[in-house]
């Protein structure tokens, strides 16, 4: 339609203007190609989407919540490689390659990419990504994802698309913006294509029943400026918060760590539950920074997410509203949390959080 | 040997952290007709870089960076009111830039101003991408130490710890280097009335990105902006034993 329009307004005013008309009419057409016809022909000629998902591990164990990259690149479509790097790393290709969904799993043995350094993994992966010709790369919107992937994209001159929570095909992607209050769609022409996916919103994948190939990665070798020092990692029992089935959180309410630490894990171990924190917890010191909830903190998506003493800020409710059920402990029968609570109870969580943890005990 | 810090804090206007985002009728985007102010991390690099001179750290100056609408002005001079020495603003109202567009900005300020410390925020709170100081590191091919909440510098090193999932973790590099900022990082502090008085008079040199010779054209075509799915909430219970049977209810016990 447009070609044919273009083409009258060409022959009519011709005699006038013909160049300068000409190359106006060219640069439009041009321009309205980009979106509209590139992706289309592109399918029609080749279903060739290509996947190179990044998958983590630490100490020769496969990080599970990162599987999740595997699962959103399913619904991309085409193939789809695993990635890890490490030391001792060919168990845990091994063990990647019985994840349903891959095709091949690509390996690079070096001690140098334990730690997950951006300086050296940056390199790495963009040698792997351009030797593999993907056209999508995906990995978890984790420390990890969060701290390479933009460093992986400027390499690529790509602009990323960060914590993505749907694809609507194979260049349109939704992600939440404004800590959760406006869903943005976007479509992007750049590739490869390199997303963060964010874990609760993809089915975590089935960690049997495929049966990739395993195949050795390149190496560039790449000198790494950083040293990793130390580490200081919140060692638990209980359940992974970003993954739990259940969650149990405090809030400000709690008025300090002594009482935080009476009452959430006895709570908690009555669920089988994780423990997270709105921020007021946190910075008040009642609780971990790796517990927080929030934008800011962790986004978690449990079938049951039970919190005490959170009012229920718009930060916090960014993180834990894609939950199931949600149920709020709260004296402030006006807080924003039963505006989102499927059951809400008001009154004194420290005589409701006790009596609540002893009934299900005994239930 | 040691050399002088020449510190940059990039600084963004975003909506107040404390009003809720309306998405507009037309859904292109959010209602733009609201409270602005400086993106809570921006706030915690600016402090942070403030604290390093007060800490006697030898530090040669301090630019508060800010790419956007003339608005934008007012940020620029909060940070210079916190203590930044100066200001460049690049005037940019009609494309609304992109995080490696701003990378690319900010790798020429770098290297036009010879700076050899960035500190940005972890994520501006509008559109939460968490890029913007990984992509700059990874152009200039400096090292990054990403949601730092603790920076000591000794000479040329710079020890920091960072938030990572399930605790922290301690990095260490030499400069230049790119520090994005956590929360915990630090309480920004407020600017009194005689550092907003005395901000106005700080050089504040305005730009425009051709200045830069910048291409931060947008690569991501916005399709639509709209509201998420509301939750029915309000389902309130009179005691325990109601909150217990109506969870059972709901499947989730």
């Amino acid at each position: 339609m447009l070609r044919t329009r273009s083409l009258d307004i060409n022959t009519m005013v011709a005699p006038l203007c013909n160049g300068l008309l000409r190359q106006a009419v060219t640069c439009l057409r041009q321009s309205r190609q980009t979106f509209a016809n590139r992706p289309l022909s592109r399918d029609a000629l080749r279903r060739l989407a290509s996947t190179l998902a990044v998958l983590e591990q630490r100490d020769g164990k496969l990080n599970m919540s990162s599987l999740a990259s595997i699962s959103a690149a399913k619904k991309v479509g085409g193939s789809i490689h695993g990635f890890v790097a490490g030391s001792n790393v060919k168990t845990v290709a091994d063990e990647a390659a019985k994840v349903e969904g891959l095709e091949k799993v690509i390996f690079v043995e070096n001690g140098a990419y334990d730690k997950g350094l951006p300086e050296n993994w940056a390199p790495l992966l963009v040698e792997n990504i351009k030797k593999g010709g993907y056209t999508h790369v995906m990995a978890g919107h984790s420390a990890f994802g969060k701290n390479l992937m933009p460093r992986v994209s400027a390499l690529l001159d790509v602009q990323q698309i960060s914590d993505i929570t749907d694809i609507q095909g194979e260049d349109t992607f939704v992600r939440p913006i404004y800590a959760g209050n406006a869903i943005l769609t976007v479509q992007t022409e750049d590739s490869p294509k390199i997303v963060t996916v964010r874990g609760t919103a993809f089915p975590a994948g089935a960690a049997e029943g495929g049966s990739a190939s395993v195949e050795e990665g390149t190496d560039p070798k790449a000198e790494c400026p950083t040293e990793w020092v130390s580490e200081d990692l919140a060692k638990s029992d209980r359940p992974d918060l970003a993954s739990a089935e259940k969650v149990v959180s405090g809030g400000r309410g709690l008025k300090s760590k002594e009482e935080f630490d009476k009452l959430m894990p006895p709570l908690a171990d009555a669920l089988g539950a994780a423990i997270g924190a709105s921020r007021a917890a946190v910075d008040s010191g009642f609780a971990d920074n790796s517990l927080q909830v929030g934008q800011t903190g962790k986004n978690v998506a449990p079938q049951l997410y039970l919190c005490a003493g959170i009012s229920g800020a718009i930060q916090h409710l960014a993180g834990m509203k894609d939950s199931k059920v949600i149920a709020a402990i709260n004296k402030d029968p006006d807080a924003p949390i039963f505006q989102v609570a499927d059951v809400g109870l008001v009154g004194d969580l420290f005589e409701k959080v006790p009596e609540l943890t002893e009934k299900l005990k005994s239930s | 040997m040691s050399s002088k810090l020449r510190i940059l804090v990039p600084v963004k206007r975003v909506i107040d952290y404390a009003v809720k985002p309306r998405v507009n009728k037309a859904q292109t985007g959010v209602e733009t007709n609201v409270k602005h102010s400086m993106n809570p991390f921006d706030e915690l690099s600016v402090e942070e870089a403030v604290r390093l001179r007060e800490k006697k750290k030898d530090v040669e100056d301090i630019l508060a960076f800010s790419a956007g609408p003339a608005k934008s002005q007012d940020i620029l001079r909060t940070a210079m009111a916190m203590g930044a020495d100066r200001g460049i603003h690049v005037v940019e109202e009609k494309t609304e830039l992109e995080p490696l567009g701003v990378a690319k900005l900010l790798k020429k300020v770098v290297e036009e101003e010879k700076r050899n410390l960035v500190i940005l925020g972890k994520q501006s709170i509008d559109d939460d991408a968490n890029q913007t100081g990984q992509m700059l590191a990874g152009l200039l091919n400096w090292p990054q130490a990403t949601q730092a909440s603790k920076i000591e510098i000794d000479g040329e090193t710079v020890t920091v710890t960072k938030e990572v999932d399930g605790g922290v973790e301690t990095v260490k590099a030499n400069l230049p280097m790119i520090i994005t900022t956590d929360l915990r990082l630090n309480e920004p502090r407020y600017a009194s009335l005689p550092n907003i008085m005395k901000a106005k008079k700080k050089p504040l040199e305005k730009k425009s990105l051709s200045d830069y010779g910048v291409d931060a054209a947008k690569r991501l075509k916005t399709i639509k902006v709209t509201e998420p799915p509301a939750r029915q909430g309000g389902g309130k219970v009179e005691d325990v034993d109601g909150m217990i049977s109506k969870l059972k209810e709901l499947g989730a016990l």
